[in-house]
């Protein structure tokens, strides 16, 4: 078993609204292992945002954190706002779908990547500028000495997206966490963007959450992924494993919904995704469900091994296996 | 040979970008979408697919005229769209209508789903009380009657869709230009969009323009496929052989970037990774626009454009060097 580098447990985020508390993350327990890629899969309002906005403390103050998020052993949660600024880019960095609005229009890349290096590591501004020069190269930026003078309209979107993974991975950190970072991309450019990812991943070691709605890209470059639905994580274990006989009704749904190369009828999942300022009581899928029954109602289901997968179902040692789809 | 419903040839929509901003710098025009020629047979659908910027949504709008084309010619039952007048184009506009990506954005957040649906009825001057035809159809969308009185924040973003897409079936059109009508849906949503597509035209057998940038839903949906590429259409012909044997490199290169859904499938591919951006459609690349990125640019390519031609597997492609 590798170590460790991310542990989450018992993470519960609640937001308050005009119409009541709405619980977005209802305890997720979830580890990321060194150096590894691990895939985080969910529907809109599925929690996977949320969870790791609220790891790396960056939810506005009105929402309500609760449970553990250890990073290498340091405790995350309640964590001081000055411990926060020396954990973030460190230890732990994020990407956003959008790079143009993570990027400041009025200063120049080079200077977005040294000011990254220079809050955390004790460099003058000559060798600061240096190493900028050199992730701009990592990242696959032609050119990277004149781009580094440049300003973030003259990039294109995929290139915005390099600049962003070069100012994440800055300080070498142990966790880059990345949030949809090609849905706002063509997909040559997608092809293009994973490939840095994964090539960041392995030059330097870091572990890598990809946050995705699309399982195509999470078959491509992940090892292990979660399966996120109303807050919860429901089904968790190797892409081999879960693709090939996956447990829970839901990831059955999922991987059954998504278009093949043949023409057979799609099968979409009954039903809409739940309210989340009242979700359905016990296992929150059962309303969609084809496999649910009474006992379903009852109690959250936690996370049990069942073969190589963990999974979050009462029935899942009963139901028939699922069809292999070609 | 199948009736074809619509013809357009030679297709051109050029953006005076100047005109927009009223600066007085150099004249700089935008070619969003040049020559471009597809026809739609009667009860079939066409995708049409690139990446942004390729000028696909742009075709659509120009078939329908919700922009005028600068050149060109779109030929629907026979009759010349560029020849009719503003009256006559409307009262064509009953058979052709467009449903939208964007299900929030698309219908008016003021007035009931019912009226919403019944507003082109409106709009035509169809006689009479309409609520038992918006009934007929949010049933024929899969919504129910006593959804007509409701507004469109009380529903998910896939029911909006449904909406949208009765609203659009009120007239009993010929064709209906889905712009990207999944994109904004959840996976688990979209199947079931998609599944109402084909049950409605099994039904009522109107064609289709599927405008996507999702391969793998084309795929799954589409007769024929036309591949754009910076406003040209590189490829185009059967669904089965466009995907099952490319001639173009683009569209090889297109397929190869699609990740499937399979971890197995994906180990084992050959991926052909393209390099850099799209470039700017005010500027385009001589000759061949795709040569910038392609592996296989010759200098003729340079020189040269290539025409679409038809391949041994039975598609057009314009390229100089295809693949076999």
């Amino acid at each position: 078993m590798a170590d460790v580098v991310l542990a989450i447990r018992d993470l519960h985020v609640t937001f308050e609204t005009p119409s009541g508390p709405l619980e977005a993350v209802r305890g997720v327990d979830l580890d990321v292992q060194a150096g590894e890629m691990l895939g985080v899969v969910g529907e809109s309002g599925s929690g996977k945002s949320v969870t790791f906005l609220a790891s790396m403390g960056l939810l506005p103050t009105r929402a309500r954190v609760s449970g553990s998020v250890l990073l290498a052993g340091e405790q995350l949660i309640g964590a001081s706002a000055k411990q926060m600024r020396s954990v973030r880019g460190r230890l732990l960095s994020m990407i956003f779908q959008d790079p143009l609005s993570a990027l400041n229009p009025v200063h120049r890349i080079g200077d977005q990547i040294s000011e990254m290096l220079r809050s955390h590591q004790d460099l003058n501004r000559h060798d600061a500028e240096k190493r900028a020069i050199e992730l701009l190269e990592i990242v696959g930026i032609p050119q990277a000495g004149d781009r580094a003078r440049q300003f973030p309209h003259e990039f294109s979107g995929g290139m915005r997206q390099r600049v962003v993974i070069a100012i994440a991975i800055a300080n070498n950190p142990k966790v880059l966490i990345a949030d949809e970072p090609t849905t706002a991309l063509d997909v040559t450019v997608q092809a293009q963007i994973l490939e840095v990812i994964e090539r960041v991943q392995e030059r330097f070691g870091t572990a890598v959450v990809l946050i995705t709605h699309d399982l195509g890209v999470i078959a491509r470059v992940a090892d292990r992924v979660n399966v996120m639905y109303a807050g919860r994580n429901v089904e968790q274990g190797t892409i081999d494993s879960l693709y090939d006989h996956p447990s829970h009704p839901y990831t059955r749904g999922l991987l059954a919904s998504l278009p093949r190369t043949g023409k057979q009828r799609l099968t979409p999942i009954m039903g809409f995704p739940p309210n989340m300022l009242n979700p359905p009581s016990g296992c929150a899928f059962h309303p969609r469900c084809e496999f649910a029954a009474e006992i379903c109602k009852g109690d959250l289901p936690e996370l049990k091994s069942l073969g190589d997968l963990q999974t979050a179902c009462v029935r899942a040692n009963e139901l028939p296996k699922a069809e292999v789809l070609k | 040979m199948t009736e074809q419903l619509l013809q357009v040839t030679n297709l051109v929509k050029n953006f005076d970008l100047r005109a927009k901003n009223g600066s007085r710098r150099k004249k700089r025009i935008v070619q969003a979408v040049t020559n471009v020629s597809l026809s739609v047979a009667k009860g079939q659908t066409l995708g049409l697919v690139g990446e942004s910027g390729s000028g696909k949504t742009t075709v659509g709008r120009c078939i329908l005229r919700l922009i005028e084309p600068t050149s060109g010619s779109v030929v629907f039952e026979g009759q010349d769209l560029g020849s009719l007048n503003f009256e006559e184009m409307r009262a064509l506009r009953r058979k052709m209508q467009i449903v939208f990506q964007d299900p929030f954005s698309s219908l008016d957040p003021k007035m009931t789903v019912g009226s919403s649906i019944a507003e082109p009825l409106v709009v035509q001057r169809v006689p009479g009380d309409h609520s038992d035809k918006v009934v007929e159809l949010l049933e024929l969308v899969g919504l129910s009657a006593d959804h007509s009185q409701r507004f469109p924040h009380e529903f998910s973003g896939g029911q909006r869709q449904r909406i949208g897409v009765a609203r659009a079936l009120a007239l009993n059109p010929a064709l209906i230009i889905l712009d990207e009508p999944v994109s904004a849906l959840d996976v688990s949503i979209q199947a079931g969009v998609v599944n109402l597509f084909e049950d409605l035209q099994a039904r009522l057998g109107m064609s289709y323009i599927f405008i996507a940038h999702d391969l793998s839903v084309v795929r799954h949906i589409a007769d024929r496929v036309a591949v754009m590429y910076l406003g040209k259409i590189v490829e185009i012909g059967e669904q089965e052989s466009v995907y099952s044997h490319p001639t173009h490199p683009y569209t090889k290169a297109l397929l190869s970037a699609v990740p499937l859904p399979d971890p197995k499938t994906e180990r084992k591919r050959n991926r052909i990774m393209l390099e850099g951006d799209v470039p700017s459609p005010v500027n385009p690349p001589s000759g061949c626009r795709f040569r910038t990125r392609c592996w296989k640019a010759q200098d003729v390519c340079a020189q040269e454009e290539p025409v679409l031609q038809l391949r041994s597997t039975g598609q057009m492609s314009a390229c100089h060097f295809p693949e076999s």
